[in-house]
This record gives C-alpha cells, sequence and structure tokens, in this order.
C-alpha cells in the first residue's frame, strides 16, 4: 500500500485551452505600466524614494487594466496579451530605446512592439535621463571595475539593467493572515514610533509606503471582483457564469484576508505572485515550497468535502499556466543569457519540515503532476532530496524527467542545509529552504540573497596571466610577470589566483555599485512587507531590512580551467614537451584556426592600439590586412602544424570528467580560487558574499568574448556549462563523470551549483530505468553533490528541431537552471544543448 | 590476502551498465574465449594473447594484466551507485570461466565488499572450475544458442553438450540463473529453433528468466580493425515484429521473456 494518493489524475480539458492562448501570438511589450509610473514620478518628486515607490505602485494598481482572459480559474494579469510584458523604465531606458525597432527581429527572445506603444514610450524615455537605478551604479563604481566589466572579466548586467527580484517571500503569511492582519502589524509599528528615533524619518517614510503598498493590493484584488462580477452578469454560458461569480466571490476576500479553502489559497498565492512581478521586474520570483504552504488549505478543503482530488489539480495546473503568463523583455545581449523567455519562478516539493521531519505530502505529488499536465517551461520545478526522501516520490519526479522536459531539477538536502547553516542560517531555517531562480538555495521569507549579483568568466583570469594583464592593449589585471619567469606550476598556479583575486574585488565594487543604487532609487516597500524581518526593522530589504542578508555572484568555466592547468602541469612541467610560450603563441593565434568575424574585428583594434602605442602610423589598408589575416589565420604552415601538435597533445592529457582523481582535485582547487575568495567580502546591506558555481546560459555568449585557452578549446567558443565536464571530454560514461562533479566542495558554492546532463531516453525505460535513474541520483548525492538536472531527448530529436522548428514548437529543454522552448533559443545555444554529451548506453 | 594477488587478464572495463543484470553495475571483460561465435560483438576478446585493433584509424592495444588489488579500485570508484541500486559486477568478456585462478576471486573480493555478482558466460567449461566461481556469484546469465549439436559447433565451434549439461548443474546449485539466447539470422531465428530452446530452459530448474538477444552489427567494425574476416557480413538485423513474434513462441515454454538484456 502506498503512503500517498499518488494515483494519476485526468487533465481537465480547460488546460490544453489555456495553453494554446499563451502561445497564439508573440509575446508583446505592453506601456501601461510605463507610462503610469512616470506619471506618478512627475508628480512625487520632493519626497523620499520610498514613498514615491509606494504612490507608483498604488497609482499603477488602480489603473493598470484589469483581464480575466477565457477559461480562467485564478485570476489577475499583468498584462492584456498572455505572455506580454510591462516596462519598469525606473531600472534602465537606453537599451530599450535604442533596441525598440529591433525587439520583435532579434535572435533570442523577440518581442513585438505596436508602433502605438513605440511613441507613447519615447515620449517618456526623457524623462528618465539621469534618473534610473543603472545610471546611478555605474557612476558609483570604481574606474578598474568599469574597465574589467567592459573588458568581460565579469557581468552584473542582470541587476544593473532590471530589478533585483531572486526571493521567495512568505506566501503562507499572506494566505493564513491576509493583507488586512499586515497592514495592521504595520500600523502598530508605524503607531510605536519615536520621533526621536534616529532613524525616524527612514522608518516613517517605510512604514507609510508600505501601507500604501498593502492598500493598493486590497483595492486592485476588489478590481478584479467587479470585473468578475460584471462578466457574469453578461455571461451566457450557465457553466463559465457559475465560475465567474465564484472568481468574484474570492477576489472580493482574498488577498485581504485568510483564505477560507483551498481554492481561495489558489487566488490568494496568484496575486502576490504576479504583484510582486509588477512592483519590480526583478526575476526570479519564486514560490518556493508551495507543497507545504497550499497542503493545510487542500486537507482541509478535502476532508469537509468541499474540494475533489480532481479539481484541486486542475486548479494547480491554472497556476502553472498562469506562471507563464508572466514576462520579461530584456536587452539583446542578456536575452541570450538568460535565453528562453525564462522569469525563472521556481517553485520547490519535498524535502524536510523544519523540524527535520519528511516534508512530501499528497500537495507535491500534484505538483509533479501539474508540470506533467502542462509540459510548459515554468514553473523551474524543483524537488528537494535527502535520506528519507521516499522513492514513491523519487518515482514519480523520474517519470516526469522522463518526459524530456528538464524538470524536475533535484536538489541534495544533505549538502545544502549545512552549506546555508555554514553562512549564519539557523537549523530550522536551513530546513525549510527553497530555490531560487536557478539554482540557488535560501530560507524563503527572510532572506534578501542577491543571488545573481554577477558572472564571473573564470578562463578571462587565466588569459590575463599569458598577458601579464593587458587585454586589447589596455592593462586591466595586475602584471603577474611574463610567463617565461614562472620556474614551476605552483608559480603558475599563483599567478591564476592573483589575476582572479583582483578581478573577483572589481567585481565586488561593481556589485556593491550597483546594490546601493537599487537601495538609492529602487527600494521596495510591498515586497518587504513580505519578507523578515523588514516590518520590524521599518527598512526595505534593499535597504538591509531582511533577516538574512547574502549577495552571490557565480563562477564559472571550472572544467576549462581545470583542464587548460592540467595540461599545462603535464606538458610544460612534468614532461617539459613544450613552454608556455609555446601555449601563448598557439593561443594567441587560436591553435592555427582563424578567428570568427567578431573575434577578428577585436583582435584588429588590439593590434592597431600596440601599433600607435609605439609611434607607428596606421592606415586603412593596413587594418584591413591585419583583419584579412586574422580572420583566415595568420599562421605559416610550420606555425599550423606546430600548433595542431600543441592541440593533439592537450586533447590527450586526461580530463576532468573522468573521475581522475589528480585532475578533480585540482578541479576543486579551481573552485576554490574563486570561492574562498569571494567569500571574504562584504555587501552595503550588513552581509557577505557567498560564491555560486553555474553560468545560466551564459557559458555561450560569455565564451565569445573569451580567446582561446590553454585546455584546447578555440577562440569564442562555448565554456563548459555549468560544474559539468567539458561536452565531449567525459569518456567513461555518467558514474564516472558525476564522480568528478562530486569531488568539487559543494558545500562552499552555497549560492549554488549546476550540474546538467543529458540522458538518453532508454536510460529511464520501464521501471527498472526509472529506479536505476532514481539511485543515479542518489548515488551522487551520498558524495555530497548539490544539483542535477536532466535533459531527456535524443539527439536526432533535437537535430530534426533545428532544421522543421515549426514541428517542435513545444519541444522544452532544460538549458541551465530552468527550461525553455527549445525553438526560442539561438542557434548557437542550441549547438552547445545538442553538444553536452549524451550520457547513454 | 593471497587471492587479492591473484593475476589475469581483462581488455575492457564498462561502467554504469544498466541493462545486464540488477541495478548500476560495471563490467569486467576478460580476454580470452574457447568458442568462436561468427556474430560475437567483442572479437577483441576471444583471443587471449594480448592485441592490436585498428580504432578510428588509430592502433589499440586490447588485453592488460592485471591483478585482483589493482583491479578493485576500478570498481569500487562506482560503490555509491551499487549500494543504492543493488548493483555490482559482472564478469563478461571472452569467456569468465577461462579464467579460474583469476575470475572467482575479484567475485570474492566483490562479495566482501557487499556488492552484487554476476557472471556472464558461455558456460563452456568444466563443472570443477565452475564450482571455483559460484560461491561467489549470486547471479549468472548464460548463453543457450542453439539445441543442436552440429549447428551449434558450426557457428560456435564447440559443441552444445558441455553447456547444456553446466546449464542443468548451474540451476540444480540453485544460484539465480537466466537464460539468454543470441538471436541469429541464419542460425536459430526459425521460432521451431527459439522454441526448443526456450522449452529446454523452462527444463531447468528454477529459471525464470529468458532473454533474446537479437543480432546486431556493432561488432563488424571490429573485425576489420584486427584484420579478420567477418564471417556475418551481409547478414541484416531482423526487424521488430519478427522478434516479437519470436518472443510470443518463447513465452509459451512459460518462462518470463523479454527482447533484450
Amino acid at each position: 500500500m502506498n503512503k500517498f494518493d499518488s494515483t494519476e489524475i485526468k487533465r481537465s480539458e480547460r488546460i490544453p485551452k489555456l495553453i494554446s492562448a499563451l502561445y497564439e501570438k508573440m509575446p508583446e511589450i505592453e506601456a501601461e505600466r510605463a507610462l503610469l509610473i512616470t506619471e506618478s514620478y512627475m508628480r512625487t518628486e520632493e519626497q523620499p524614494m520610498v514613498m514615491r515607490r509606494a504612490l507608483a505602485f498604488a497609482h499603477i494598481l488602480n489603473n493598470l487594466p484589469v483581464t480575466i482572459r477565457d477559461n480562467e480559474l485564478v485570476v489577475g494579469s499583468a498584462t492584456k496579451t498572455p505572455k506580454g510584458c510591462q516596462v519598469f523604465p525606473e531600472f534602465s531606458v537606453d537599451w530599450l530605446e535604442s533596441e525598440l525597432d529591433t525587439t520583435s527581429t532579434r535572435e533570442a527572445d523577440k518581442f513585438y512592439i505596436s508602433e502605438e506603444t513605440k511613441s507613447a514610450l519615447r515620449r517618456i524615455f526623457p524623462y528618465w535621463k539621469g534618473k534610473t537605478s543603472s545610471e546611478l551604479a555605474l557612476s558609483y563604481m570604481a574606474d578598474t571595475a568599469l574597465i574589467s566589466f567592459e573588458h568581460n572579466m565579469y557581468t552584473h548586467g542582470n541587476y544593473l539593467y532590471n530589478g533585483v527580484g531572486h526571493l521567495t517571500v512568505k506566501y503562507e503569511d499572506v494566505l493564513n493572515n491576509g493583507f488586512e492582519n499586515i497592514l495592521a502589524r504595520l500600523k502598530t509599528k508605524f503607531a510605536e514610533l519615536n520621533v526621536a528615533d534616529p532613524e525616524y524619518s527612514e522608518k516613517n517614510a517605510f512604514y507609510k509606503a508600505a501601507i500604501i503598498s498593502c492598500e493598493a493590493v486590497i483595492k486592485f484584488a476588489q478590481r478584479y471582483a467587479e470585473l468578475a462580477a460584471k462578466m457574469a452578469n453578461t455571461c451566457s454560458d450557465p457553466v463559465r457564469k457559475n465560475e465567474l461569480i465564484k472568481i468574484a466571490e474570492n477576489c472580493a476576500r482574498v488577498p485581504r484576508y485568510p483564505a477560507e479553502n483551498f481554492y481561495q489559497a489558489c487566488q490568494s498565492f496568484w496575486f502576490t505572485q504576479m504583484l510582486i512581478q509588477i512592483e519590480s521586474n526583478g526575476h526570479s520570483v519564486s514560490p518556493g515550497r508551495f507543497d507545504q504552504y497550499m497542503y493545510p488549505f487542500y486537507k482541509k478543503s478535502i476532508e469537509d468535502g468541499s474540494l475533489t482530488r480532481d479539481f484541486a489539480q486542475e486548479l494547480v495546473d491554472c497556476i502553472w499556466v498562469k506562471l507563464n503568463d508572466l514576462n520579461k523583455c530584456r536587452d539583446a545581449a542578456s536575452a541570450e543569457g538568460f535565453a528562453g523567455y525564462s522569469v525563472f519562478q521556481n517553485l520547490c516539493a519535498g524535502g524536510q519540515t523544519k523540524d527535520g521531519k519528511d516534508a512530501v505530502n499528497d500537495m507535491s505529488f500534484i505538483c509533479v503532476n501539474a508540470s506533467m499536465h502542462t509540459m510548459l517551461p515554468a514553473p523551474s520545478f524543483s524537488v528537494r532530496i535527502w535520506n528519507g526522501t521516499p522513492n514513491e516520490f523519487m518515482l514519480r519526479c523520474a517519470e516526469l524527467t522522463r518526459t524530456g522536459i528538464g524538470l524536475p531539477a533535484y536538489y541534495n538536502d544533505e549538502i545544502i542545509i549545512p552549506a546555508l547553516m555554514s553562512r549564519g542560517v539557523s537549523l530550522e531555517d536551513a530546513r525549510n529552504y527553497s530555490i531560487i531562480g536557478c539554482v540557488e538555495p535560501q530560507s524563503p521569507g527572510k532572506t534578501c540573497g542577491w543571488h545573481d549579483a554577477a558572472f564571473f568568466n573564470m578562463l578571462r583570469p587565466l588569459e590575463m596571466v599569458f598577458s601579464n594583464g593587458y587585454d586589447r592593449g589596455v592593462k586591466v589585471g595586475p602584471q603577474t610577470g611574463d610567463i617565461s619567469t614562472f620556474k614551476t606550476f605552483d608559480d603558475f598556479v599563483a599567478a591564476y589566483k592573483a589575476q582572479s583575486d583582483y578581478q573577483v574585488a572589481q567585481m565586488v565594487n561593481a556589485c556593491n555599485a550597483v546594490d546601493i543604487a537599487h537601495a538609492e532609487r529602487c527600494p521596495l516597500p510591498f515586497v518587504s512587507c513580505l519578507v523578515d524581518d523588514c516590518i520590524a526593522n521599518g527598512k526595505t530589504m534593499e535597504q538591509g531590512g531582511a533577516h538574512y542578508n547574502f549577495s552571490g555572484p557565480q563562477g564559472f568555466g571550472i572544467a576549462n580551467v581545470t583542464d587548460g592547468l592540467w595540461a599545462i602541469k603535464k606538458l610544460v612541467y612534468d614532461e617539459k614537451k613544450y613552454t608556455l610560450n609555446d601555449f601563448k603563441e598557439a593561443m594567441d593565434l587560436n591553435f592555427g584556426k582563424g578567428l570568427t568575424d567578431k573575434a577578428a574585428r577585436n583582435s584588429t583594434e588590439a593590434v592597431i592600439k600596440t601599433l600607435i602605442s609605439e609611434g607607428k602610423t596606421v592606415d586603412e589598408n593596413v587594418i584591413t590586412e591585419i583583419y584579412k589575416m586574422l580572420l583566415n589565420g595568420v599562421c605559416t604552415d610550420t606555425q599550423k602544424h606546430k600548433f595542431e601538435k600543441l592541440h593533439d597533445d592537450i586533447d590527450a592529457v586526461e580530463k576532468y570528467g573522468n573521475d581522475v582523481e589528480e585532475v578533480d582535485l585540482l578541479a576543486r582547487d579551481v573552485a576554490y580560487i574563486y570561492t574562498q575568495e569571494v567569500e571574504k567580502y562584504n555587501h552595503p546591506r550588513g552581509g557577505t558574499f557567498q560564491a555560486g558555481l553555474y553560468p545560466v546560459s551564459a557559458n555561450v555568449p560569455l565564451g565569445e568574448q573569451t580567446g582561446a585557452t590553454p585546455d584546447g578549446r578555440y577562440a569564442n567558443t562555448p565554456i563548459a556549462d555549468g560544474v559539468g565536464p567539458r561536452g565531449g571530454y567525459d569518456v567513461l560514461g555518467p558514474t564516472a563523470a558525476a564522480n568528478s562533479v562530486a569531488k568539487l566542495d559543494h558545500a562552499i558554492a552555497s549560492n549554488g551549483t549546476l550540474y546538467n546532463q543529458k540522458f538518453h531516453p532508454s536510460a529511464l525505460s520501464g521501471i527498472a530505468g526509472l529506479q536505476k535513474f532514481v539511485a543515479y541520483i542518489r548515488a551522487f548525492f551520498d558524495q555530497k553533490g548539490m544539483h542535477m538536472q536532466f535533459n531527456v531527448v535524443d539527439r536526432e530529436t533535437l537535430l530534426d528541431a533545428q532544421k522543421n522548428p515549426e514541428k517542435y514548437k513545444s519541444l522544452v529543454v532544460r538549458v541551465a537552471g530552468y527550461s525553455a522552448l527549445f525553438t526560442t533559443l539561438s542557434r548557437s545555444l542550441q549547438d552547445d544543448i545538442i553538444a553536452r554529451t549524451e550520457q547513454t548506453f | 590476502m593471497d587471492y587479492l594477488k591473484a593475476k589475469g587478464r581483462i581488455f575492457d572495463i564498462q561502467r554504469y551498465s544498466i541493462h545486464d543484470g540488477p541495478g548500476i553495475r560495471t563490467i569486467v571483460f576478460l580476454k580470452g574465449c574457447p568458442l568462436r561465435c561468427r556474430w560475437c560483438c567483442n572479437p577483441e576478446g576471444q583471443n587471449y594473447k594480448i592485441e592490436q585493433m585498428m580504432v578510428n584509424g588509430e592502433l589499440k592495444t586490447y588485453g592488460e594484466d592485471i591483478t585482483v588489488e589493482e583491479l578493485m579500485p576500478k570498481l569500487i570508484c562506482d560503490e555509491f551507485y551499487f549500494r543504492r541500486s543493488g548493483g555490482g559486477i559482472t564478469l563478461s568478456g571472452g569467456e569468465c570461466l577461462a579464467q579460474p585462478d583469476f575470475a572467482p576471486h575479484i567475485l570474492h573480493a566483490c562479495k566482501d565488499l557487499g556488492y552484487n555478482t554476476a557472471i556472464e558466460t558461455t558456460g563452456y567449461s568444466t563443472w570443477e572450475n565452475i564450482e571455483k566461481y559460484l560461491p561467489y556469484t549470486d547471479y549468472v546469465l548464460m548463453d543457450i544458442k542453439h539445441m543442436n549439436s552440429e549447428k551449434h559447433k558450426e557457428f560456435t565451434g564447440v559443441e552444445n553438450k558441455i553447456i547444456h549439461e553446466n546449464a542443468m548443474k548451474f540451476a540444480k546449485s540453485g544460484v539465480n540463473l537466466t537464460i539468454r539466447v543470441p538471436v541469429i539470422p541464419g542460425f536459430n531465428n526459425t521460432p521451431e529453433e527459439i522454441s526448443d530452446i526456450a522449452n529446454f530452459a523452462a527444463s531447468l530448474p528454477g529459471v525464470k528468466n529468458l532473454h533474446l538477444l537479437p543480432y546486431h552489427r556493432l561488432g563488424e567494425g571490429k573485425y576489420e580493425g584486427l584484420g579478420r574476416e567477418y564471417l556475418m557480413h551481409g547478414i541484416e538485423p531482423m526487424d521488430k515484429e519478427h522478434m516479437n513474434m519470436l518472443l510470443e513462441v518463447a513465452k509459451k515454454s512459460g518462462l518470463k521473456c523479454q527482447i533484450g538484456g
């Protein structure tokens, strides 16, 4: 007899209708929010910023069009059109201004924009000049940090141009107590204010702003109640009429008051989830432990007979669809790094309760079913696994994995809980963790984690070792000495560490500048009401009001740096077959291969700069000649032959990903160079930095900005994905690859690690296949691996999808910490996914 | 311990094998086989002597002398997976029964660590030899290729008498035994031949499972790489329908039958 009610539930006919409505048209950019916030900001310039934010939020909620889409049971939309997106000028406008005419034709994540919207936006852009958080952030940055940013040592583009997001709020507070109760708490704190408190001004403004925000939310729900009632009145279909009446009742009650039943809890959840994303466009607003806070309502409604399991499933399926209705338009470059229209709403099931018992319940199974029923990229569905997780649940999850949708992602409690505790999170809070965005663990409802603070390209400092700190003729790093002076391998590694440490410091400077700019220009009073201890402290999250505060920039490229260092150790220092200068020469000339057009241009620029600095004159012809040479490869036949030989010899050296102890331990040290340096630093909200190890999908665009590397990687090609081995270089199968990955110290990367695997469907066939797959995950977790996720699709399918995208509109694949529709990804990212080693048998 | 010093010859180790026995397994391929099955997809395992084979334009050496002690770390590295899946080690070949002074000691060492142990065998050996393996073997995957001894000899080089006797002895020994049939066009792929084999398998006490392994050509390139003639050249693999038909025939024996391992 099974412990859980895991019998299958048939999908309601409503769900495919809701889904097809999502994909009818190209997502559209809408102007309402941008116009409303501009109106409000113009009227409130004399007020404290937090008040201006609240007044603008209220103005938006009072005037944003309310829309109930056909067939919806759970309502509330940020845009009139499905999958549309609003504009958030307070964070940045420059990119949108310059890209207005190309958003519908660019490669990744296209957005339609009407001429009317364009001209409306053009009218407001001038107002925002100089007022955005991104402009302030840039003006706060050290000159050296700006140079490093320009030279692609890291990118913090995400929070520089957008809101922060990356949090899980106290949904249970809204569901159980309602905003009327939160307002009462705010009012009490407000009444208790001491006018002589030195923080009075700040707190006073925060409480007022928070009260305005919560009241606006209540009113907004009321507008939906009215709309639903009005639609019910004119509805001729009796079934839909009753549905609309029910919707009207729900919206009149929640999120103002406690939800009385499961349906109301669903509606209350949804309003909260959506409204956070109207206040700011920060992505990764993650529902967190949905199965935990929804289960009591489910249980109560099932027990009192007011709910059937089928209807509960239908409602949860509706929420899954709604999560895909929210969208975000990023600048073209960022869109490539976060490709697939994803807003990374990570929803978690399973794991342990605060007191350390297994947390799986019937709602956990309903969550798995919902992903199975909708087969959509959102939510980013995660499951927490610990030694006590029942196989019954894991097998059900494996069935979902087998569909090829790339969900769920599997997380290991046995390493994440101690990792969080090592950062000062209490045992209870650590046990209660959920996942944010891609792979970032945090204690929900009490953390301002800044989890995606920046991407740090671990390969660039390696390049800087060879160039002694120069990039394209500009000094961007310390002078660690001419490579010919490195007598031992340790000397070389020390130089790498010095280059890396320097760039980490610059990145910290840049992240902190962005951090302060958000506190100054974009504090978020609404969402701060839903995160402990902002109300107690009288401060927004941005100002440091949260209980736990982190800043988490993620490094990537472990496999390349490891393989490169190992090749140098073997070929230069152990076997003395080559010198570092042989490597340098080969890398400068891309191992004899011509450069891509983009790279050739950059290199031409560098050469010209050097020539000019040497006092030489350079004319058009010289420039063209240099460019042509670079494009075609500049080397002689002898050189070419030599480079190819070196490349072959590099290839023959052992690689990370094959369970070779020495290589894997080097990888562990390589990761330490980044992670141990990052955690030395503090951020302005009063907490520490903590490293993550994952690139989202930025390993592709940031690889384009990276020259050839000593692992034999050609210039401008993708960098290895996540913490996994380089595609095609793990040749001993999934156990060997996973063992290598497990040898990294995942605990220190408490901002998350990401390990993508690709399996052939045959590996999961039949019940025995599922059992072995589950055992495989558990065995990786036994070794303290942190995260695993899978693409289960055969190579032929992906190749065919590239050729015939129209046939594969619904093909969802795992990109990085999230899934996306394969056909919406850029060609190069598609190629990268295909190239990831397929583990099969 | 002495048995850890035992030395033998292997030619490959394959990790994460999930279609050969319980759980996630590592297969150790022992070199040398007394049979010469025409369809053999591991011809580089047939000769006991160390030899070279061209693979993708490169000459690679097959065959490595190794002690149990040296071999064990290559198996232990996947212990986490064995433990979680109930898997372990499978000895294959070549013919693992052909190295009685080595192979049983690998099994012994694996049993000591609590791994599930299996052998994949032709069954062609003396029973005296086989008795050395039995105390350390949980699971036997054994081929029955043909009931007609002459035809057996024509296609494999040996008669089937000893094999069939050993099958019965394995069965009576109480070890978990599964019978496998490589289904080869032109050799044993008629309903009658399969039916005969299935009935024989069903007559073995305790045997419950029969696996039909359809002929494939994946080994063809290896013959070329070894400079040997591929006697099955031009023989097409069977279609799904034919295999399903044979599966139905085999099921009449009362055994639980499946296509593939």
